[in-house]
């Protein structure tokens, strides 16, 4: 029963109008909650002791390993609204993977920039090729870039979604591969030490501000999620309407 | 079925195919390399696996775009879409027929190019062997971005791009699998093994998702 409930529920949002008027009611509290957590999170990564090896670049790790977290959440989010787009049709699920493959590619792209900054003092090198973490995020970044194009090429936004799904589902074998990377090739990134299944292995004066960073990035991602999907339902009306309206002048000159 | 991969096999060995402009390609790609690093022999008996490796992927793309489209074209591909075998079937024989007409040669011709590269005799055999194993998952990723941009104009830079990224585990372990051959201590089979494991996994989802890819990009 609930499962059915939950059912209706999620295809009453294919009404766009709807999903609209919910967007617009959660986003406010959504942003606000969001500005309230990296106040606590930053206020907390900057007043927390540096690290006796590391120093001060330490705190580069706040930014760091949610921004990456949230590349392959992202990735994994665009794979579930995939699967929605091939088997149920759902048309917000179309929206859902196209706005969130920009943000993605940001996160990513955050992730590998601060790394980096992080890599020159520690590991003495800006970048290398010889680690599998560093290569496959790299890959993954290459991923939502492609996806992006193929967004792009494609005019028919229907299509271009169905298209475009099955090319994420394909990818999603990079992502299990990011995560198991470290396990795998033992090289210069260092391994998981949050998610572990003998519970983290980081200190708590360290892990505090990152797993409340990390909650503010989440919601972060989601705020910025959900009002990306609205825009693309505004910009679809807005190209449907002026076609209409392409179409009624045309009507009305052969008149 | 049989049908079916024989007339792909014509279509891409006769006049207007695309094997012998691939096997040019690789050739080409192949011959610039020692004019950009310099003529030092060592240096390139070095880098020669490698550099055979990447030539072989970029003209396993090359041909790609034309996988599909032709058929779109003249629509076959409606009928192909229309009959009873299941499409994935039909898919993984067009691959087969790809493969054969594209990436075999690229295996025939490399001890050739190997030894343009001063390779001595186990590195030829171990590229040769390597590329045998690996290109079949060169066509068979490639098939997911060929049928994702069969509706486009001009798809095959985007088919490029979109196929890159997927395709460079199969350079990875090629290459390293190449080089194991040669540098002693380290063991020749393990990568050469993972080479043929992502070969037969993207058999089944190569297939899979492009046909996936077809049903949903027909008009």
């Amino acid at each position: 029963m609930t499962e059915s409930l939950a059912i209706t529920k999620l295809s009453d949002l294919a009404n766009p109008t709807r999903f609209m008027a919910l967007v617009a009611r959660l986003v406010p509290w959504m942003a606000g909650l969001t500005a309230l957590l990296f106040a606590v999170g930053l206020y907390l990564a900057f007043s927390t002791e540096g690290d006796y090896q590391q120093g001060d670049t330490v705190r580069i790790m706040y930014v760091h390993v949610p921004a990456a977290w949230l590349a392959m959440m992202c990735y994994t989010v665009m794979a579930l609204s995939a699967i929605g787009t091939l088997v149920w049709r759902h048309p917000l699920a179309d929206v859902a993977h196209k706005a969130a493959a920009p943000l993605g590619a940001a996160f990513t792209l955050l992730a590998l920039i601060t790394g980096s900054l992080w890599g020159k003092p520690m590991w003495g090198t800006w970048w290398t090729w010889g680690d599998a973490r560093l290569t496959s995020v790299f890959i993954l970044f290459l991923m939502y870039l492609g996806l992006i194009a193929l967004n792009r090429a494609i005019d028919d936004p229907s299509r271009a979604a169905r298209v475009s799904a099955v090319l994420i589902l394909v990818g999603f074998v990079n992502i299990p591969i990011i995560k198991f990377s470290v396990e795998w090739w033992n090289t210069l990134h260092q391994k998981a030490s949050v998610l572990r299944l003998d519970g983290p292995t980081i200190d708590p004066e360290f892990l505090r501000p990152l797993l409340v960073m990390a909650l503010a990035f989440t919601l972060l991602f989601f705020t910025l999620h959900l009002v990306a999907m609205c825009n693309e339902i505004l910009r679809r009306r807005v190209s449907a309407q002026r076609r209409m309206s392409a179409r009624m002048a045309n009507r009305e000159a052969a008149q | 079925m049989m049908a079916l991969l024989t007339r792909d096999l014509k279509l891409s060995l006769r006049a207007g195919g695309g094997a012998l402009i691939g096997v040019l390609f690789f050739t080409a790609v192949v011959a610039v390399i020692p004019f950009g690093v310099g003529p030092d022999l060592n240096l390139l008996a070095r880098i020669g696996p490698a550099i055979v490796w990447v030539g072989a992927l970029l003209s396993a793309l090359l041909g790609l775009d034309r996988m599909f489209q032709t058929d779109r074209e003249d629509g076959s591909l409606d009928l192909m879409l229309m009959q009873e075998h299941p499409l994935t079937l039909t898919v993984l024989v067009k691959c087969l027929a790809h493969w054969l007409g594209h990436g075999l040669p690229l295996v025939i011709a490399s001890p050739l190019l190997g030894l343009f590269m001063n390779m001595d005799e186990v590195a030829i055999g171990a590229t040769m062997a390597t590329l045998l194993v690996g290109t079949p998952a060169l066509t068979f990723i490639g098939a997911v971005g060929a049928a994702v941009a069969v509706a486009l104009p001009r798809g095959g830079l985007l088919v490029s791009i979109l196929v890159l990224p997927l395709a460079i585990p199969v350079l990875i372990f090629g290459v390293s699998a190449a080089y194991a051959a040669v540098e002693e201590p380290t063991p020749f089979l393990p990568p050469f093994l993972i080479l043929v494991a992502i070969t037969m996994f993207f058999a089944v989802l190569g297939p899979f998702g492009a046909a996936l890819a077809l049903r949903n990009a027909g008009d």
